[in-house]
């Protein structure tokens, strides 16, 4: 199972109304996934900044996190969402990185970027929407994921969706069978890994094709050379947004499109509340096709 | 519930909608009905047994129409994962596309679908009628046992895999047939049963030359000493 959706706008004036929709999709696919949710926003507004989500497992080191970045980074801000920070500050990834997963264990980068925030969170999807209250989100694209566990364990580190890049990520319905091996690939090229998720090496493998500046599109035909297993794709960059199928294509996907949007999901009634849905064009991604939007 | 302006889900559930349907019957003068605002929901329509129309204004989730009897169920949309599947008589059709696995395992009946099915249309399919009128998607007619599959436009790869005794019709090509699928002669009976599931499906634009018929070797039916060693 499993509940994939996202939503990416064609138009700017709609780009307020991303938290609404992106809420209400995740909500009607919490039937496929009911272990846990998370969601990933995109939100262009800054141009310098980078901004880093970060998932605490301990509240009671909050007062001493704020304190000691904003001495380590004198711009850095935080700003807390739930149990979720996103620290914004002009300071590299190269540096701020290392100095989080040096000196805070209870504490998971779950994206980082200059456009992207991602909230995941163990339990009901419909809980963790109002917990984060997505409805107020805004932005360009989004892109949410409901989990049913099935090959590692319920956990945050576990949840879609993975961020293993700038601006990058990727939620996937299915499974993967050659995802060990290629992970000790990834490691051996010097990508790092916060988990045993078979989603995670996928988003590694996009990540790294994307670094040696592959576009999107061909990066996602590497994936269906490359991963072997079922699954539906829906990635994001800052500017993009792709669906893929394997050739199999065992997992479900409709795609809602119309002059103002374009809506993904496992199923159609993910999407049912979108306006002028049922008159817009609705097709299944192929097999082994590749779908892009924006770059 | 009782009311048929009720048959609307924007006013009431799945579970009383359905059952509202499966108990009607078969002294009620009232046979049409129109169900409303679907919204892609699962499982619409499913079980019923009495000789009914049912109008569906929108787009429907998995398993449309499963385990039908008699009724007549019209879809004003698209139709998602397993429609009519183990439909036992009656009429399914879909005015827009259908998802996978159409008619899966279905033993009568008819299934008519004005745009594209996706893959596994007619997967195991047992007895009934599927019209497509546009393409079907791959592995289409997977182990399909009997019944006539027609397709107007194309098939995907794997048309036929393994199939046993439906009878498939295509007017346009299949990317690849599967296992044990071949294509065969067209005889008389074909003609007519051709020009029967046209007329069903109020097709005029095709006539019963414009199709091929694919079906099975039946190369698989036994084993086959030749073969031992990849056991």
């Amino acid at each position: 199972m499993c509940g994939i959706v996202g939503i990416y706008f064609k138009k700017k004036k709609l780009h307020r109304q991303l938290g609404q929709y992106l809420s209400q999709m995740l909500d009607n696919m919490s039937s496929r996934g009911p272990d846990s949710a998370g969601f990933a926003v995109y939100n262009n507004n800054e141009k310098k900044l980078f901004k880093y989500s970060l998932s605490i497992n301990d509240n009671s080191i909050l007062n001493k996190f704020e304190t000691d970045i904003k001495k380590k980074f004198k711009d850095a801000n935080v700003k807390p969402v739930s149990n979720h920070l996103v620290l914004s500050t002009l300071s590299n990834p190269k540096i701020v990185i290392p100095f989080i997963k040096k000196n805070y264990h209870n504490i998971l980068i779950v994206g980082y970027g200059k456009s992207i925030e991602i909230f995941k969170e163990v339990g009901n999807p419909r809980d963790i929407v109002k917990k984060f209250n997505l409805k107020n989100f805004t932005g360009s694209h989004g892109i949410g994921h409901t989990r049913m566990a099935t090959e590692s364990a319920i956990t945050i580190d576990g949840s879609h969706p993975y961020s293993t890049g700038e601006d990058e990520c990727l939620v996937h319905n299915g499974s993967l069978s050659n995802h060990n091996n290629l992970r000790r690939q990834l490691i051996k090229q010097g990508k790092t890994f916060d988990s045993f998720n078979d989603t995670e090496v996928a988003a590694g493998f996009i990540s790294n094709n994307l670094s040696k500046n592959k576009t999107l599109k061909q990066t996602l035909k590497n994936c269906l050379s490359n991963l072997d297993g079922f699954y539906t794709f829906i990635a994001g960059t800052n500017n993009g947004f792709a669906v893929l199928r394997d050739e199999i294509a065992c997992k479900p996907a409709v795609i809602a499109e119309n002059k103002d949007y374009v809506a993904v999901a496992s199923e159609f009634q993910a999407m049912a509340h979108l306006p002028n849905v049922n008159k817009a064009k609705i097709y299944e991604p192929e097999p082994g096709v590749i779908y892009t939007w924006g770059k | 519930m009782g009311k048929i302006e009720n048959l609307d889900f924007k006013k009431n559930n799945l579970r009383k909608i359905n059952s509202f349907l499966q108990n009607i019957s078969h002294k009620n003068n009232k046979r049409d009905f129109v169900v409303k605002n679907p919204a892609g929901q699962h499982a619409i329509c499913a079980g019923i047994k009495e000789e009914i129309s049912i109008t569906i204004k929108g787009h429907v989730g998995y398993y449309c129409g499963g385990m039908n009897q008699k009724s007549h169920i019209t879809i004003e949309g698209n139709a998602g994962t397993g429609l009519g599947e183990n439909m036992m008589s009656g009429t399914i059709h879909v005015k827009g596309n259908s998802s996978q696995s159409a008619g899966a395992t279905a033993h009568g009946g008819t299934i008519i679908i004005e745009g594209d099915a996706s893959s596994r249309c007619g997967i195991s399919m047992k007895g009934v009628e599927i019209i497509v009128k546009g393409s079907v998607g791959h592995m289409s007619a997977f182990m399909a046992q009997a019944g006539t599959l027609l397709i107007c436009g194309d098939a995907g790869e794997a048309l036929g895999d393994s199939i046993y005794e439906t009878v498939i019709y295509i007017a346009g090509n299949p990317k690849s047939l599967g296992a044990d699928c071949v294509e065969k002669k067209i005889n008389k009976n074909d003609i007519t049963k051709i020009e029967e599931l046209l007329k069903k499906a109020n097709i005029k634009k095709l006539k019963p030359k414009n199709f091929k018929k694919f079906g099975s070797a039946r190369k698989l039916y036994n084993f086959n000493i030749d073969n031992v060693s990849d056991y």
